[in-house]
């Protein structure tokens, strides 16, 4: 089999998030994180629920299971039996996150979505980002506007936390003491020294940082076979 | 009634709530008849998709209630994001779920609902008329109290209706639309096809009955009402409409595509795809 692409470690790291999850319903945006949690589902996290992306819980092999509509997904995020990953035009060192605008919000140089379900998904379910293309226009000093509510200021949250932030160069989570984003792992054949250039703020980095763990034989064949057998993934992220 | 009767009902200054999701079974005829009216200085309240292009760029909006605006396939709204980069507008922009809390509380007649949702985010600082609320139970967690979204009008399409105001949807999601008519003081229903009552439920089960009569103040028979967007199972999204659309500048598409009625519109989509 030719060797890992840059792409395939993204989907094991975004699948590891979901990892003992448990009955739950794993909600992925992006191209990458979809092929993540499809590969969690159908190797070390079975009990996972999935959508179609639209209204339908579905199998791997797309068999319907069950009926969740935007008003009922809504309502289940608010039981807090879900993990969402969602995007970040900007995310900072505390885990706020920006998908509305750029610029000041009354009159923004450059519109967005808009804040979406980032402010309802931080306070009630585990929120992890996914970030296709790491640099210093993202991983931000300030985001422009708060959508996604980040540690230094979730105080009172009770369902708040945010398990893991992805990105095309590595893996990152808060477990510091003030909860500031720490470098976890690497993909490999990436160094410290390009994620702390690609980075506007100061990162947390360990004395060792492990890489970013690689997929298993079946686990690739899945990727390339079954899963994305038309390599969107190498779409969103080249090499 | 007509979609053009149904416009002529709403006046200038109103709140008028747009059902559908995006760029999904959007009521498109009712709003392009909005579009050849005079009604303008809305507060539109949508989960936006080209609904809130269009009027954007119309320039038919005063104020919008929106969490975000898409045509789904294509993730920017491309005319709503020239018009907000223009500062076209005001928005009050609020989270997925206070939205729909806030078309609840407008059904259930209650002045708010406490949501989880908003606190620590720039909803907040964006929308400082927003008020908290805390629980007078023992957890006294803080919530935002959700301000009720009361509509003057709703604007809804569905697959089938009766002449009464019985609405039908056949896809896989019903969106808000039941909401957004229980929400207004007036509610008019485009559908793309009237039917006799007892034809409703004939191939399809109770609970695909959406909306009831009583909420429901016109229906509109609008085949291909929703389109561009998608009105499943009927059609789907017309995606190569959809990006003329989004590549094409707003007063060449208007032109070409909106100067004309319903029936001048069909044969100009049809001739562009």
């Amino acid at each position: 089999m030719s060797a890992v692409t840059r792409a395939e470690y993204c989907v094991v790291a975004c699948a590891e998030a979901w990892r003992g999850a448990g009955e739950i319903l794993a909600s992925p945006m992006g191209v990458i994180p979809s092929v993540g949690a499809r590969l969690a589902r159908r190797t070390f996290s079975p009990e996972l629920l999935l959508t179609d992306g639209e209204a339908l819980l579905v199998d791997p092999d797309g068999t319907v299971e069950g009926w969740l509509p935007y008003r009922l997904h809504l309502a289940l995020v608010t039981g807090g039996r879900r993990h969402v990953m969602m995007g970040a035009s900007q995310i900072d060192r505390y885990g706020n996150q920006n998908i509305s605008c750029i610029g000041d919000w009354a009159k923004p140089v450059r519109q967005l979505l808009g804040v979406r379900g980032a402010p309802v998904n931080t306070l009630n379910n585990p929120t992890s980002y996914w970030v296709p293309r790491h640099s210093r226009r993202v991983f931000v000093e300030k985001v422009d506007m708060v959508c996604g509510v980040g540690y230094d200021r979730a105080a009172g949250a009770r369902h708040h936390r945010i398990p893991r932030v992805v990105s095309d160069l590595g893996v990152f989570d808060f477990a510091t003491p003030d909860r500031s984003m720490r470098l976890a792992s690497l993909h490999p054949g990436v160094s410290v020294e390009q994620v702390r250039e690609a980075t506007a703020f100061e990162l947390v980095v360990p004395p060792e940082v492990p890489y970013t763990r690689e997929p298993t034989a079946a686990e690739l064949r899945l990727i390339r076979e079954v899963i994305d057998p038309d390599g969107a993934r190498a779409r969103e992220v080249a090499g | 009634m007509s979609a053009d009767e149904a416009v002529s009902r709403l006046e200038s200054g109103m709140t008028v709530g747009i059902g559908g999701w995006g760029s999904r079974r959007k009521p498109m005829a009712l709003v392009r008849a909005l579009l050849r009216s005079p009604v303008t200085d809305l507060t539109v309240v949508s989960y936006g998709g080209p609904d809130v292009g269009m009027l954007a760029a119309a320039g038919r909006i005063r104020r919008l209630v929106a969490a975000f605006a898409t045509l789904d396939s294509i993730p920017l709204e491309p005319h709503y994001r020239a018009a907000r980069e223009r500062g076209a507008f005001e928005l009050t922009e609020v989270d997925e779920a206070m939205f729909m809390w806030g078309l609840r509380a407008a059904a259930h007649r209650l002045p708010f609902l406490p949501v989880r949702a908003g606190l620590g985010s720039d909803v907040m600082r964006v929308n400082p008329g927003l008020r908290t609320v805390t629980s007078p139970y023992e957890d006294a967690e803080t919530f935002v109290a959700m301000p009720a979204l009361r509509l003057d009008a709703a604007l809804v399409h569905v697959n089938r209706a009766d002449r009464r105001g019985n609405g039908q949807y056949l896809g896989p999601d019903p969106y808000f639309d039941d909401l957004f008519c229980e929400a207004a003081d007036a509610a008019y229903v485009s559908c793309e096809r009237i039917v006799d009552t007892a034809e409703l439920t004939k191939e399809a089960a109770p609970q695909s009955l959406l909306i009831r009569r009583h909420s429901v103040t016109g229906v509109v028979e609008a085949p291909h009402g929703a389109h561009f967007t998608s009105c499943a199972p009927d059609y789907g999204r017309d995606e190569a409409f959809q990006r003329r659309y989004a590549t094409t500048p707003w007063p060449e598409f208007s032109a070409r595509f909106l100067a004309g009625d319903e029936q001048a519109y069909r044969a100009a989509a049809g001739e562009a795809t």
